[in-house]
């Protein structure tokens, strides 16, 4: 259908001097202004992000952020394989917290498949999902906290990090890229040894916290850089689309765990922390405040968690368990259905959002009724929130890039996708 | 919920009419097909619309559905904070006419999901203030997302090292 093409164009600057087309602008080097090219091998911009900077001597009058460098096409990719094939590969979205995101594919597989999961699955995964939140938080404060000159904070988050992650190795089996829910439940049950190993945790980690919280908030340094840095107004943050803590920090209340409950959220006992600055200060207390109801969902949802099986009972749907497959007749033909065909969900189009730690990650699901999806879009927060960078960087010195950018915590797997 | 659902719906078909195409519902979602001529005044009604008030333009969506007539979708995923309601508002689109007028006045956060849609695509929004490739480099000339682009990509779509 394509035909390769022999000559390939060239870029509109080489042609414009080739061609001496003096109506193309360049910069003159000796006007006052000049443009700073950050990334996007910068350290201090959390991946591969890219911003072109006008200074006006230290002053920023202008940025144009670049995205795109670690674009790998998971859309395209998700519509060339079956709906399961493609939860290892949400892991990779928004690295930090790949508990969370495989929750949020397989709940907007499930919606547009009419699926529901059993309770003590949804236990398991809000379980999860605050556990992913605590650990992108912890990076994001550690990070942030690294890139205004506190080193100390970065090394104590990720010693907290690490104990999560030791408990995420017990019931998930890796450290990392967990691919942990599945279509109508969970890939094996949560043992009674990593409830322990969190109960542990969460009854020590507000203390380990509140030294973290003890070496910033006192920090005069930190304060300096952080206060009415970046700021945002309510009007402006919701009109460019912002979710998540980015959103909240600006004094609204929006939490699509409460506001369009999933799971097993409505049962539980939580608050959502606001702030009315808008500034990288109020950013950094929102995620600390975050981090404590986290701590208090968690203890809760141990509290109340059921007994009972961890998989949707709906054979045509959900992989059937391994000992069952290698016993059983019938279930051997489901999962070869299952693995080869795909579940084939209704023809339709869902859309399912959930809240995740960087701001609201949606699925947009278009269906034709086949193993796999049609055309799936990912509402990646991280994308949405890097697009309000200009507006925030605006104004302000060169040194406070790196501030701010910390204090909106994009992950670049998940803008990029 | 039941009610703003009801209240919307019923507001559009009253301001509308037949510009309204149709109104479904499937597991939960709430999609509403508008005529492409009408996006503009239908958008502005949404914002404006003390009831209403869809202060938020969530992501913008394009869908290929690679059959004869009105191939492309465009998805407009619209929130409300005040009544914390969602629904999807689409236009049709054919081939001959790959043009939308763009929402950005309306919802400034609209600009980078179009961007992704033009880039994706190839439907371009009519005004945009920056309509570049955002993830596809500059000199790429096809537009990935369509079905007829092949999943391994084309050979010398990219430029090489020369041997």
């Amino acid at each position: 259908m394509f035909e390769s093409k022999e000559k390939l164009t060239k870029s509109k600057i080489l042609e414009a001097l080739e061609n001496q087309d003096v109506s193309i602008y360049f910069d003159d080097p000796l006007d006052s202004d000049m443009v700073l090219n950050m990334g996007p091998q910068h350290p201090a911009t959390h991946g591969v992000l890219r911003l072109l900077i006008r200074l006006d001597g230290e002053t920023i009058i202008g940025t144009v952020p670049d995205v795109g460098y670690l674009h790998r096409g998971y859309e395209k990719l998700a519509e060339n394989m079956t709906y399961h094939e493609f939860i290892p590969h949400t892991d990779r979205l928004d690295y930090l917290s790949p508990l969370a995101n495989n929750v949020a594919y397989c709940l907007a597989v499930e919606k547009l498949a009419g699926i529901e999961a059993p309770r003590r699955a949804q236990f398991i995964r809000v379980i999860a999902s605050e556990m992913a939140r605590i650990m992108s938080h912890l990076v994001a404060i550690g990070s942030t906290a690294m890139d205004v000159g506190a080193l100390t904070v970065l090394l104590w988050a990720f010693r907290e990090r690490e104990k999560l992650q030791d408990i995420q190795d017990i019931f998930t089996g890796v450290r990392f890229t967990t691919s942990y829910a599945r279509i109508g439940g969970l890939a094996q049950d949560m043992p009674e040894e990593a409830i322990n190993m969190l109960k542990d945790f969460i009854d020590q980690f507000p203390e380990k916290l509140g030294e973290i919280e003890k070496l910033l908030l006192k920090n005069r340094i930190f304060i300096q850089r952080s206060e009415g840095i970046g700021v945002i107004s309510k009007e402006t943050a919701i009109a460019m689309g912002i979710t998540g803590p980015n959103l909240r920090a600006s004094g609204v209340a929006h939490d699509l765990r409460r506001d369009e409950p999933y799971l097993v959220y409505n049962e539980l006992d939580f608050d959502i922390p606001t702030y009315e600055d808008g500034d990288a200060l109020a950013r950094f207390y929102v995620r600390i405040d975050e981090m404590k109801e986290s701590v208090k969902i968690i203890r809760q949802a141990i509290e109340k968690l059921p007994s009972g099986p961890i998989n949707a009972a709906n054979p045509k749907r959900v992989i059937p368990s391994k000992e069952r497959i290698y016993s059983k007749m019938e279930e051997l033909i489901h999962d070869f259905m299952l693995i080869n065909f795909g579940i084939s969900p209704p023809v339709g189009e869902v859309y399912h959002a959930v809240e995740n730690s960087k701001g609201e990650l949606g699925f947009y699901i278009s269906s034709m009724g086949q193993g796999s999806p049609w055309r799936l879009k990912i509402h990646s927060p991280s994308f949405i929130n890097i697009q309000a960078l200009p507006i925030l960087l605006k104004g302000h010195l060169v040194s406070d890039v790196v501030a701010i950018i910390g204090s909106i915590d994009p992950v670049m797997g998940e803008a990029d996708k | 919920m039941q009610n703003i659902k009801e209240l919307l719906v019923n507001k559009l078909k009253e301001n509308f009419k037949t510009d309204i195409e149709s109104v479904t519902e499937f597991q939960g979602t709430l999609t509403v097909l508008i005529n492409k001529s009408r996006l503009i005044d239908v958008c502005q009604f949404l914002r404006n619309d003390t009831d209403l008030h869809f202060d938020m333009c969530k992501d913008v969506v394009g869908v290929d559905y690679y059959r004869p007539e009105f191939r492309y979708e465009v998805v407009y995923n619209l929130y409300s904070l005040k009544n914390n309601f969602r629904f999807l508002l689409k236009i049709k689109l054919a081939e001959e006419d790959m043009h939308v007028p763009t929402v950005v006045n309306i919802w400034p956060g609209a600009n980078w999901p179009e961007r992704e849609v033009y880039d994706f695509f190839g439907i371009i929004f009519d005004g945009h203030p920056d309509l570049r490739r955002i993830y596809m480099p500059e000199e790429f000339e096809y537009y990935p997302l369509r079905k007829e682009f092949p999943l391994m990509g084309i050979p010398g779509s990219l430029e090489l090292p020369r041997k």
